[in-house]
């Protein structure tokens, strides 16, 4: 194969991003009602998240089982903007009248201001994020510990979330919203703005990565994976290179998170729990965890297959679920998008076969 | 000092459970570095077990006597199915087989749904373990003596196995070296399977043990599973002493925790506490020296 046709083909991921684009951004919104388009949106959020899982466990080792915090980071963050914006500007949310003492707690303050709310939803995430890998990184703590304390702390932000109703509305979290930064949520026209707002970060998150991938980060992550030895040999830190591939991880499900909320209309508990977290897991595992396009395409098939077969099997829609997780670990660990090429290969490979056996 | 001696007692309670499922864990993470997270649909498989066997034998007191070897049985064959069909497979894949456990505690757990129904079952306690004991003045619950003893006399059984017979000392050979385990002539396959049978076993003996303080539902393993997972980080993987540490450690500061803040504060914070730990020790309490980087 001659230097031209590498260079092509490096280039290949970006025709996908296209073909997806071109559905997302102009299919899609033709086609469906406002309705299915507001869950395809709520399936791109997955997908925002499950761009950042690839990056950190298909590209970086890590089992990154928490997710599921970082979302519910963003989540509430937007949450509590919208709910304040709801309640109007000098009001208090009903639920703090319900059950607290109907007084704004100064760090809900701050979320008034719509600049704060999505700075924070970049910065809180990525500071925890930043804190906890430090801790698990350079104390060389391994890949296997990494992913039960990070589903350890999802349990217990959940928890948190649950027993501290004064502040985060408990079970039924943060609802009754009305409006997204002064635009009615419930105004069909403002639903497809949310959407394509939500769509356009996806197709953006995965440009970004495309690029990470390209880059020397990129390769070194790679190499922290498979050989982290000998990556610490070659004179790099892998602590460092590992903590940032989380970081990006955790603020790309933070930003999914933010979004979710606006075309979800609520964020509580079951959101963002450990099970959440391991249903964005299970649609990076199906697309294909190490590929640039398969975690979100995968996070979108798992969102669609959610919706429609839990709602009309909710039993056995678990024994499916439970099985796609074995079936696909166990036999297809590259995840669907690494099956086309090697099908394609395969079918190539018989026509060439063919082919020679002729010339002879 | 009241408050000091009971939740000292209830912390303890808690942790004899937490070790009776880490125990399992301890030898199934340890030796084969398998997360077998349907560990806890093993729990509640042995729980169904003592249900089960108190349908039929419907005198309580003696019912739990059959129960517990009844429930041994039973998940240690759930987990020998686990092991033969799918972990075999996953050899060197240690995440990977997070994932798949998980796909299959999903699975058990619609499928105890769908035999069992969604209501939950009570299994009655033994008469004889009815009422209290007083010690230091604080009145302790019979039932979790029981726990406690019944958890105590599973380390020493295990600990005994481990370590005065040839099937011990297999095993551990494995654990330290695999490959020069088999080079000596251990077959390290049927090690695993029994290994993982014991391991599974023991958690369905967990599963009867708690029958005696919450029902028993579907869903119950979860409330064990990270917790074990937990313990056995703390404590250091494959290290029974470090688990029986880090488990009456975890249960009585989650007490105390509990008594100072609230209950889901206390898990916060108990969380919080293992990882600030694992920066003093990485490894766990306990090490097991190898000299693999990895």
């Amino acid at each position: 194969m001659n230097a031209r046709v590498m260079a092509f083909k490096a280039y290949f991921p970006l025709i996908g991003i296209a073909i997806l684009a071109l559905f997302l951004l102009v299919i899609a919104p033709g086609a469906l009602s406002s309705f299915r388009l507001n869950n395809l949106g709520k399936y791109c959020c997955y997908a925002i998240a499950g761009v950042g899982i690839g990056l950190a466990w298909g590209r970086g080792g890590m089992l990154v089982l928490g997710q599921g915090l970082f979302f519910g980071l963003g989540a509430y963050a937007m949450g509590m903007h919208l709910k304040l914006e709801a309640a109007g500007p000098d009001a208090v949310p009903d639920f703090m009248m319900n059950f607290g003492s109907g007084v704004l707690p100064a760090w809900w303050a701050p979320f008034r201001s719509g600049a704060f709310t999505i700075a924070a939803i970049v910065v809180i995430p990525a500071l925890v994020a930043l804190v906890l890998g430090l801790a698990v990184f350079k104390r060389r703590i391994k890949g296997a510990y990494f992913a039960i304390l990070s589903q350890a702390l999802t349990v217990a932000f959940g928890a948190l979330l649950v027993s501290q109703i004064k502040y985060t509305g408990g079970q039924t979290g943060l609802n009754s919203l009305s409006t997204f930064f002064g635009y009615n949520l419930y105004d069909p026209v403002n639903k497809k703005m949310i959407y394509m707002i939500t769509a356009v970060i996806l197709i953006v998150m995965l440009l970004i990565t495309f690029q990470l991938y390209r880059s020397r980060f990129g390769e070194v992550l790679i190499a922290t994976r498979d050989q982290e030895e000998r990556v610490r040999f070659l004179g790099y830190d892998p602590a460092n290179i590992k903590v940032v591939a989380f970081v990006i991880a955790a603020i790309m499900a933070s930003i999914g998170g933010a979004m979710f909320v606006p075309m979800a209309g609520l964020i509580n508990p079951r959101e963002v729990s450990a099970l959440a977290s391991i249903m964005l897991i299970a649609g990076v595992a199906l697309g294909g965890r190490a590929t640039l396009l398969g975690p979100a395409i995968g996070a979108l098939v798992v969102g669609y297959g959610r919706t429609s077969l839990s709602e009309a099997y909710p039993d056995q829609w678990t024994y499916f679920l439970g099985a796609m997780f074995i079936i696909v670990i166990l036999f297809i660990p590259n995840g669907l998008t690494s099956v086309i090429p090697k099908a394609w290969q395969a079918l190539n490979r018989r026509r060439t076969d063919i082919k020679e056996v002729e010339a002879v | 000092m009241d408050v000091v001696i009971s939740q000292t007692f209830t912390g303890a309670s808690y942790g004899a459970t937490l070790l009776l499922v880490a125990l399992g864990l301890t030898l199934t993470f340890g030796q084969m570095g398998v997360i077998n997270m349907a560990h806890g649909e093993f729990l509640m498989a042995g729980a169904y077990s003592a249900y089960m066997t108190q349908q039929l034998i419907t005198n309580a007191d003696i019912s739990i006597i059959f129960a517990l070897p009844f429930a041994f049985i039973v998940a240690g064959l759930l987990g020998l199915l686990l092991e033969v069909l799918v972990i075999s497979r996953m050899y060197h894949r240690t995440l990977d087989t997070l994932l798949v456990t998980f796909g299959v505690s999903l699975v058990l757990q619609q499928a105890a749904k769908d035999i069992f129904g969604a209501q939950a079952k009570a299994v009655k306690a033994p008469s004889w373990l009815h009422g209290q004991i007083p010690i230091f003045g604080y009145r302790y619950p019979l039932t979790q003596l029981f726990i406690l003893v019944l958890s105590i006399a599973c380390v020493i059984g295990l600990t005994s196995l481990l370590k005065y017979t040839g099937f011990g000392r297999q095993i551990r050979a494995t654990v330290q070296n695999r490959d020069l385990a088999e080079t000596v002539g251990v077959s390290t396959r049927s090690i695993d399977r029994l290994t993982f049978f014991i391991g599974s076993g023991l958690a369905g003996v967990a599963g009867v043990a708690v029958t005696l303080i919450t029902a028993t539902e579907s869903t119950m393993g979860q409330e064990y599973i990270i917790w074990a997972f937990l313990v056995v980080v703390a404590g250091g993987i494959g290290q029974i002493k470090g688990a029986v540490i880090a488990a009456f450690a975890l249960g009585i500061t989650r007490a105390f925790l509990t008594y100072w803040t609230d209950g889901s504060m206390a898990v916060v914070l108990t969380f919080l506490l293992v990882v600030v730990f694992l920066q003093v020790r990485p490894q766990g309490l306990f090490a097991t020296r190898t000299r693999s980087l990895a």
